[in-house]
């Protein structure tokens, strides 16, 4: 195995993505927060950006093997430091999501994510493609429910609910047979009715509301007919960079961190919105090309559980915006303001390209 | 395992599938944002709108209604109110307390107002409190942060003159009301608009009636005022000029002196209504105030009926006054001539009954002349008898008895004029001969309204012609691009002799020895008159109390003898001071050639326009203000 790695194999394309939707995403910021206390904002994601992009180049240049030999003890500091956000973090409206070291607050779930991907790769990479046994998927539903459910308790439901796809895809990715997943979709619908009994009011009242939103326009179902009117009256051009009467007049709630999109969509339109869609569906298509191309199946499964990740952080948050999925706290990757989503998307397109510059390498 | 089952779990079919997943993933967002952003757009657009609009309505003043000399008679000024956008409904109730307490309301009151308002018009401003002081306004331009949902707007009141001064006439306005709403010119209001709802400001309410405008101010999710989005100038009601003349009006008013009755002064030339007096009167300022319950309950439970409009609704014996109607039907239908006398011994028997003349010891022979100066009842009884029913009312109505004049007012009363088909109609029996000779003295079933007996007896003395009466000029109607009413008059052909024999009698009535209308003389003016007294009063007002069973005064006086200018028709309801319905319409007559001459009538004081609610000039000041933007 040589240990030559150029820059010219660097995934540029999908450099020019992120800083497109970045860019995008910045625009939004400031559109959305220029008038109000926030304002500013924009430039310190600009910020965050930039030592994103140290990170990804950095990730780059380091090989991803030396990473997967670590992630046993990696995962068991995820681990201590959920609970430690669980015991010291900060309260913010009634929920522990954040550890402060000295001035910066670190939302931990985010880096737990890279975490779970990376210790999938590395243990689908060790078992035969073609010959998952239900041993290995339990495993599998162990190693991602244990801080799933440390964040589920924090609670973030929404974030508690992307280590989900991680394990499905690297399941699917794995050979488990389709009838499998078929079982397994049942037996979360069944489970389902259970799981709404546990949750705390806040949540329900979400569902319940996603379910009639015009029962209580005032309350809970304010957020989703806010951002749908926000989207809707956007039509097909848009009202204009912070031209938008549901951003700009507070009516959409958190427009430049959840509801980035919907404040997106309503001052470009509909064409801002497609344009928009379009950038992430290439970058997700080039992702799963480079997984194509990974040099070996810990790398293929690490682009896959990336992929994933994001996959469903858009499907979940823009889902949301428009009106088809309940209002959860899942951020919008490269869009949504806040430092921690930036760093771990960055870090994911890092570790995508440090497989990508060796894919010839063997 | 098959090949295919193989096939699928290959890394490159499973990349492809995932591949697939996310595709599709995208065009179900992507029909997300198309179902949002073009197929629901416009709805999505108007609940934007809705969201981040509030409609602030700018009323528009109504007309103000001026005498035929552009004096103002009915009056606006601007008042504020304290109103709630629906939407902010919850604020509202939110911050009750705090609220009533500044206003100095019960915060309970102050809650069940709002719960009324809400249920009568859930999408209607709220009305918090009307006519605001200053320190109300104070509150809220200081309370912005606190409570934004407070909006402050200028509304226009209505102003009548004070002590009921022409009330009949003017009418009032009030709150659109459930049954208002059946009249198909209302049709367009909205509840809580002002609309005329009685005489002139009903007659006409969609010319005084403006279009409001409506202010668009831009809020927040917090209600708060961001700035001024768009606004839409009101359009004021159309001025409207009437033939009232104010000098007349309040010498009319004010010659009633407190007692009850009614008055029409009419330029007979053209129906012009120069004066229309109807008391006991009300004050249409409580209306524009908003009457109060207990207020309304006395109003319309008051035995003197200060809501009725006399001057046309008011159907009572016309008396004696009728024998101007008789003697030209007389004259008209060959009955009687110049030759024609009839001896009154104080009295005379018909059918078999004794008919007693007003003058018991009788007026001796007399002429028609004679019998109209005198008013001599047995010289009526023999004409009654001699025409028969059935011409009497031929003429009678043909002089307009019976109908309606068309005057431009609402609800206008027929007066009942008797024949054998209305006797059979009304009450299934047959007209007995005795009941004609009540008649020719105008007693018995017959009524008339005071602007009938104007209305009639003007039109004889301008030999045949009867102008429609009106208190809006064709020519003025014009001007306003409204229909003119159709016919404006109506020709009766009447001999040259019948019409001097008639008017010369009521010249004598009010200039000749013996006369029973000499106090309507006036040295130096051709007037002529004829007086009545009602024995008994219309079936309406005489169920009311003792005093509408006294006698009613009649006086119609009009001048020039030969083709009047002014014909003025009195009813005194005050039995006992029934002799001062000659000089009301001496008074009248007066003012009318004193004007013509140049001598303007004087009077002490013009009638006080209704007290302004806290008329102070610091709150006219703040009308520009609020009217334009609010931007802060």
């Amino acid at each position: 195995m040589g240990k030559y790695v150029s820059l010219k194999d660097f995934d540029w394309a999908l450099l020019a993505l992120l800083v497109a939707i970045s860019g995008l995403g910045l625009l939004q910021i400031y559109s959305t927060t220029v008038h109000t206390k926030f304002a500013g904002a924009h430039v310190k994601q600009f910020y965050w950006l930039l030592i994103g992009l140290g990170l990804l180049f950095f990730l780059c240049l380091y090989d991803y093997h030396d990473l997967l030999n670590h992630m046993p003890i990696l995962y068991i500091i995820s681990l201590l430091l959920l609970v430690a956000v669980l015991v010291l973090g900060t309260d913010v409206a009634g929920a522990r999501r954040w550890l402060r070291f000295g001035g910066f607050s670190f939302q931990v779930s985010e880096p737990v994510k890279l975490v779970i991907i990376l210790l999938l790769a590395r243990f689908f990479s060790d078992i035969p493609r073609d010959d998952v046994t239900l041993a290995d998927t339990l495993k599998v539903f162990a190693v991602v429910a244990v801080p799933g459910v440390l964040i589920a308790v924090q609670p973030d439901l929404g974030t508690a609910l992307t280590v989900v796809p991680i394990a499905l895809v690297m399941l699917f990715m794995a050979g488990l047979k389709l009838r499998y997943f078929v079982m397994m979709i049942l037996a979360v619908v069944l489970t389902l009715p259970m799981a709404v009994h546990h949750l705390k009011p806040y949540q329900r009242a979400r569902l319940t509301s996603f379910l009639n939103p015009e029962l209580d326009p005032k309350r809970s179902g304010y957020q989703m007919l806010q951002s749908k009117i926000a989207v809707g009256s956007g039509q097909l051009l848009g009202k204009g960079v912070a031209q938008g009467t549901q951003t700009q007049l507070w009516f959409l709630p958190v427009p430049h961190t959840d509801f980035i999109y919907a404040a997106f969509s309503e001052e470009h339109g509909f064409i801002g919105a497609v344009v928009g869609l379009l950038l992430y569906l290439m970058l997700l298509l080039r992702l799963l090309h480079n997984a194509q191309t990974a040099p070996d199946v810990a790398g293929m499964y690490i682009i896959v559980g990336v992929a994933a990740v994001i996959f469903f952080q858009i499907l979940v948050n823009v889902g949301m915006v428009v009106g088809y999925v309940p209002v959860t706290g899942i951020p919008l990757p490269l869009m949504s303001y806040g430092g921690t989503s930036v760093l771990f998307t960055c870090m994911a397109m890092g570790l995508v390209n440090s497989i990508r510059v060796r894919r010839f390498v063997n | 395992m098959s090949f295919a089952e193989r096939d699928t779990r290959s890394v490159k079919a499973r990349i492809l599938a995932l591949e697939w997943i996310i595709i599709v993933g995208f065009i179900g967002l992507g029909t997300g944002f198309w179902r949002l952003q073009i197929f629901q757009a416009a709805y999505y657009s108007r609940l934007a709108e809705l969201n981040h609009l509030k409609s602030l309505p700018i009323a528009a003043p109504r007309g103000r209604i001026l005498d035929r000399e552009n004096r103002v008679l009915v009056d606006n000024y601007p008042t504020f109110t304290i109103m709630v956008h629906w939407e902010f409904l919850a604020n509202l109730q939110e911050h009750i307390v705090p609220i009533a307490e500044g206003l100095g309301m019960d915060p309970a009151e102050l809650s069940k107002q709002i719960e009324i308002a809400r249920r009568r018009a859930p999408y209607k401003p709220i009305i918090i409190r009307e006519k605001v002081s200053r320190q109300d306004i104070a509150f809220v331009e200081t309370h912005q942060v606190e409570f934004p949902e407070l909006d402050l707007v200028s509304v226009q009141s209505r102003l009548y003159p004070l002590n009921g001064f022409g009330a009949n006439l003017f009418g009032y306005v009030g709150e659109v009301s459930e049954s208002d709403l059946d009249r198909p010119e209302l049709a367009l209001t909205q509840p809580g608009d002002q609309v005329g709802k009685s005489g002139l400001e009903r007659q006409y309410d969609d010319i005084l009636r403006g279009t409001d405008g409506e202010r668009r101010v831009i809020v927040n999710s917090r209600g708060a005022d961001m700035g001024l989005f768009d606004e839409k100038a009101p359009l004021p009601g159309h001025p409207l000029r009437l033939t009232i003349d104010y000098d007349l009006q309040q010498i009319a008013e004010e010659s009633f002196q407190g007692d009850n009755g009614a008055l029409v002064a009419l330029d007979p030339r053209t129906g012009e209504v120069l004066a229309m007096v109807s008391r006991p009167s009300f004050d249409p300022n409580m209306f524009a105030k908003g009457i109060s319950r207990s207020e309304w309950a006395q109003l319309i439970s008051d035995p003197r009926n200060p809501l009725l409009n006399r001057a046309i609704q008011a159907q009572l014996a016309p008396g004696s006054v009728y024998k101007i109607v008789m003697s030209t039907a007389a004259l008209e239908s060959g009955v009687a001539d110049d030759g024609t006398a009839f001896y009154c011994p104080g009295g005379a028997t018909f059918y078999g009954r004794h008919f007693r003349c007003w003058q018991k010891k009788g007026h001796g022979t007399v002429n028609i002349h004679q019998a109209i100066v005198r008013s001599c009842d047995v010289f009526f009884y023999n004409l009654g008898k001699n025409l028969g029913i059935d011409r009497i009312a031929e003429y009678s109505e043909a002089f307009g008895l019976g109908h309606r004049t068309g005057i431009d007012l609402p609800n206008e009363e027929t007066g009942t004029m008797p024949s054998q088909q209305w006797k059979e109609r009304v009450f299934r029996q047959k007209w007995y001969a005795g009941e004609t000779i009540s008649l020719a003295i105008g007693q018995g079933a017959l009524t008339v309204t005071p602007l009938q007996i104007a209305y009639s007896v003007g039109g004889i003395a301008s030999g045949g012609y009867f102008a429609r009466p009106h208190l809006v000029s064709p020519k003025e109607l014009e001007r306003l691009g409204r229909k003119v009413p159709t016919p404006m008059d109506k020709r009766v052909p009447l001999s040259e002799h019948t019409v001097v024999t008639v008017t010369d009698g009521m010249y004598g009535v009010v200039n000749e020895g013996g006369g029973t209308g000499g106090r309507a003389r006036i040295a130096g003016i051709d007037v002529g008159g004829k007086t009545g007294t009602a024995q008994v009063a219309s079936l309406a007002l005489s169920s009311k109390g003792a005093a509408h069973l006294k006698d009613n005064a009649w006086f119609v006086g009009l001048a020039p003898r030969r083709n009047p200018e002014i014909v003025v028709a009195v009813l005194y309801e005050a039995g006992e001071h029934g002799y001062l319905a000659a000089p009301i319409t001496k008074a009248v007559i007066k003012a009318y050639y004193d004007k013509k001459n140049g001598i303007q009538p004087r009077f002490a004081e013009r009638p006080a326009p209704g007290e302004k609610l806290d008329a102070d000039p610091e709150i006219a000041q703040l009308r520009g203000r609020h009217t334009s933007a609010s931007q802060r």
